[in-house]
């Protein structure tokens, strides 16, 4: 059987451009090592979705417009965020009425669309990795990777592929960390409350790594655990799955 | 209604400060997540009679007028009467026009939150009736003068100690020594001071899980007993619903019901299920004298048919509350509404209008466990976001987060710019973590900063180096 090299479309998503570059390279890197030809538009900013979750769905469909436009023609559309991910795949298509133009340009958007650890997985059947990352690590399901769009096992199972990772279950990984995007500053206190349950869950893991696949629930989370002065290091799954140890962990010195 | 859902921000300063009620959260919230999870493995077709419930409730509220003009002819048929209620207060007067008829001295009550929702007790004690609410959880917020902060669990929010000293001052007869700090022993005392209130009372006032238009049977469901007491001593019995509880048949009731208890509370069913049709027929041993069925719209028929009808479908099992994390962080009263929690936050704004309880439908992550949940498959957080963008049309969000999405928006609509913007962020960010790689304060941040840090960016963009990276 021949195959061409399926081109990926990376969305890099407007917090991994700002604040992490080096998951966007993880994620082109496994990508890469998956057979996939990445290309990057340049014309990429943010998926909409704090336009989406604070009503104002006029932004939001004028920005979902201009992902659309940027990522035509891709085979897949692959983002390293089930949070931005969820947006693309689950909401696009509502933005927009049923039987115009732009809805049928999104629901073919949605169906190219993937988070990343899901797409490595279920479209190229990568069953696992080949990296080297020491860590006693426990995963953190992000709400939005796990409800809207199913991802649970796939993380998992590549994290155990990865020499030198041992994967130890934290209780009710799959509550919400307390991020929520705006919800985090609207509600600091809730927040906070939400927070300091998960890290109590952290700590009794007995890991220490922190590994989830949304920069926002990661920064959260870090945000707090560096607060306290806690020694578990944070890490997104792109960055372990690509055996990317020498990049500090989030919120920790160069 | 209490108006104090406009202050959901300062009601949750003070949940989030109250040791007793943080205690109380902790020691019950995990307990309907595992028995609701067991229940559901233990019933392979869960999910597919969730589905059919769904679209039992579907198609009662599609053809309702309908089904609710049935649903009437029966109870007639049965001798009862129904009262058609619009607005809260025509249900009040309805039910007080009953009890003042009989010159009712003392209501005994099953648990109901559409009584919560119509104030009713509060009426009573004004015009001279004394309510008695007979569900355990129910008469302890009675003599705490406090309003339910779960719709199945009234008092989730007290601790075993704290309704041990309730009962201490309110039951002057007790002895001392006597041992309260086991629960069946607090439900004991309940009952023997309950019990002669049963026989007392010349009203009962229930709620209802279910009315079903091919009979014209009330169904409550409980696990004390209290609402057969209630609905069968006194020589009048008083349903009062809302117009989305019909079901056509008992069959479709049955179907529901397997879903509920195992929502609610992990039981396969409750420990009672109580079908009321009609006051006592000739022969029957027992039963009230009068049968009234009090109906009320209070706004829901307004919501038929607009994006947000599915919340008509709500059987008020109080899954999405135990499931959510933010009301598990902060308990009930500071929804300052009759319902809280999710579905709270869905059917308060409205109850009572947006307006005021615009903060509401933001207090989410829009986590989705209350959907996952949710025996009718509510869309919970797609009728939150619903209710986020009617504030947004009306302007109702603060103006600091209005102007710094505006102009989030404006940049993010012009990637030229964006990214000019977004490489200098960037820099200066990074440069602010001096090599820490976080911050402890940030300009303009403080609602992140006052409880965590703030990771520092890398320093330069994502896009800025793939570029460098391919020249």
């Amino acid at each position: 059987m021949t195959q061409t090299s399926p081109r990926v479309g990376l969305f890099v998503t407007c917090l991994v451009d700002l604040i992490r570059p080096s998951i966007g390279f993880a994620a082109v890197k496994l990508l890469e090592d998956a057979g996939c030809i990445v290309e990057v538009p340049e014309v990429q900013t943010c998926c909409g979705q704090p336009a989406f979750n604070s009503g104002d769905r006029k932004t939001a469909a004028d920005l979902a417009r201009n992902v659309i436009a940027a990522f035509k023609g891709y085979d897949h559309v692959v983002a390293p965020s089930g949070s931005c991910g969820g947006m693309i795949v689950k909401h696009y298509p509502e933005l927009f009425a049923e039987g115009s133009v732009d809805h049928a340009a999104a629901v073919d958007l949605a169906a190219r669309s993937h988070e990343l650890v899901s797409f490595l997985t279920r479209v190229m059947k990568v069953t696992a990795v080949d990296a080297k990352f020491p860590a006693k690590a426990t995963y953190h399901d992000s709400c939005s990777g796990l409800r809207e769009l199913g991802i649970r096992n796939e993380p998992r199972q590549l994290l155990a592929s990865v020499e030198g990772v041992t994967l130890k279950e934290m209780t009710d990984a799959e509550v919400c960390c307390g991020f929520g995007g705006t919800f985090c500053v609207k509600y600091p206190g809730i927040s906070d409350k939400m927070l300091e349950k998960k890290l109590k869950h952290i700590a009794a893991s007995g890991a220490d790594t922190l590994i989830a696949g949304d920069l926002g629930c990661l920064m959260n989370m870090a945000g707090k655990l560096k607060r306290e002065g806690s020694h578990i290091r944070v890490r997104h799954v792109a960055e372990v799955l690509a055996g990317d140890s020498a990049t500090p962990p989030l919120a920790e010195a160069e | 209604m209490d108006t104090s859902t406009a202050t959901f921000p300062q009601n949750v300063k003070r949940a989030l400060a109250d040791s007793q009620l943080q205690h109380a959260m902790t020691e019950t919230g995990p307990r309907f997540i595992s028995k609701r999870s067991k229940a559901r493995e233990a019933l392979p077709e869960f999910d597919a009679l969730r589905d059919q419930a769904r679209d039992i409730k579907d198609h009662v509220l599609a053809y309702l007028d309908l089904y609710l003009e049935r649903y009437e002819e029966k109870v007639v048929a049965a001798g009862g009467k129904v009262h058609w209620a619009a607005t809260a207060e025509e249900a009040r007067a309805a039910i007080l026009g009953i009890c003042q008829r009989v010159k009712a001295r003392t209501v005994t009550k099953g648990k109901s939150m559409i009584s919560e929702e119509i104030d009713l007790n509060h009426h009573f004690e004004a015009n001279g009736i004394t309510p008695v609410e007979t569900d355990l959880g129910e008469y302890l917020i009675q003599l705490r003068k406090e309003r339910p902060s779960h719709i199945i669990a009234p008092a989730v929010h007290l601790t075993r100690d704290q309704v041990e000293a309730d009962f201490r001052k309110a039951h002057t007869h007790l002895d001392p020594k006597r041992d309260l700090s086991e629960i069946p022993a607090l439900v004991e005392e309940a009952r023997q001071v309950l019990r002669q209130k049963y026989f007392d009372a010349d009203v009962g006032v229930t709620g209802a899980n279910f009315l079903v238009a091919e009979t014209g049977t009330s169904i409550i469901v409980t696990n004390e007993g209290n609402g057969d007491l209630t609905q069968i001593l006194p020589k009048v019995h008083v349903v009062i619903a809302s117009i989305e509880k019909i079901v056509p048949t008992l069959e479709d009731a049955s179907t529901i019901l397997r879903v509920l208890a195992r929502s609610a509370t992990g039981q396969d069913f409750s420990n009672y299920t109580t079908l009321s049709t009609g006051p006592k027929r000739p022969g029957d041993l027992d039963g009230p004298e009068e049968y009234h069925v009090v109906i009320l719209d209070n706004g829901r028929s307004d919501v038929l048919g607009t994006e947000f009808q599915d919340m008509l479908r709500c059987i008020r099992c109080g899954a999405c509350l135990n499931h959510c994390p933010v009301y598990q962080a902060v308990g009930g009263h500071a929804y300052g509404g009759v319902y809280p929690g999710p579905i709270g936050s869905v059917v308060t704004p409205a109850l009572v209008g947006i307006e005021k309880a615009k903060h509401l439908p933001n207090a989410s992550t829009f986590c989705g466990r209350c959907e996952e949940v949710c025996p009718m498959r509510i869309p919970l957080p797609r009728m939150l976001r619903a209710w986020r963008e009617k504030e947004f049309e009306k302007h109702l969000q603060p103006q600091a987060m209005r102007t710094g999405l505006g102009l989030w928006a404006f940049l993010a609509k012009r990637p030229k710019l964006y990214q000019m913007v977004t490489r200098l962020a960037a820099r200066v960010l990074h440069n602010r973590g001096h090599g820490t790689g976080r911050m402890s304060s940030l300009p303009l941040a403080s609602g992140w900063t006052q409880c965590r840090d703030f990771p520092a960016p890398q320093g330069k963009t994502f896009q800025q180096m793939w570029k460098e990276r391919r020249k």
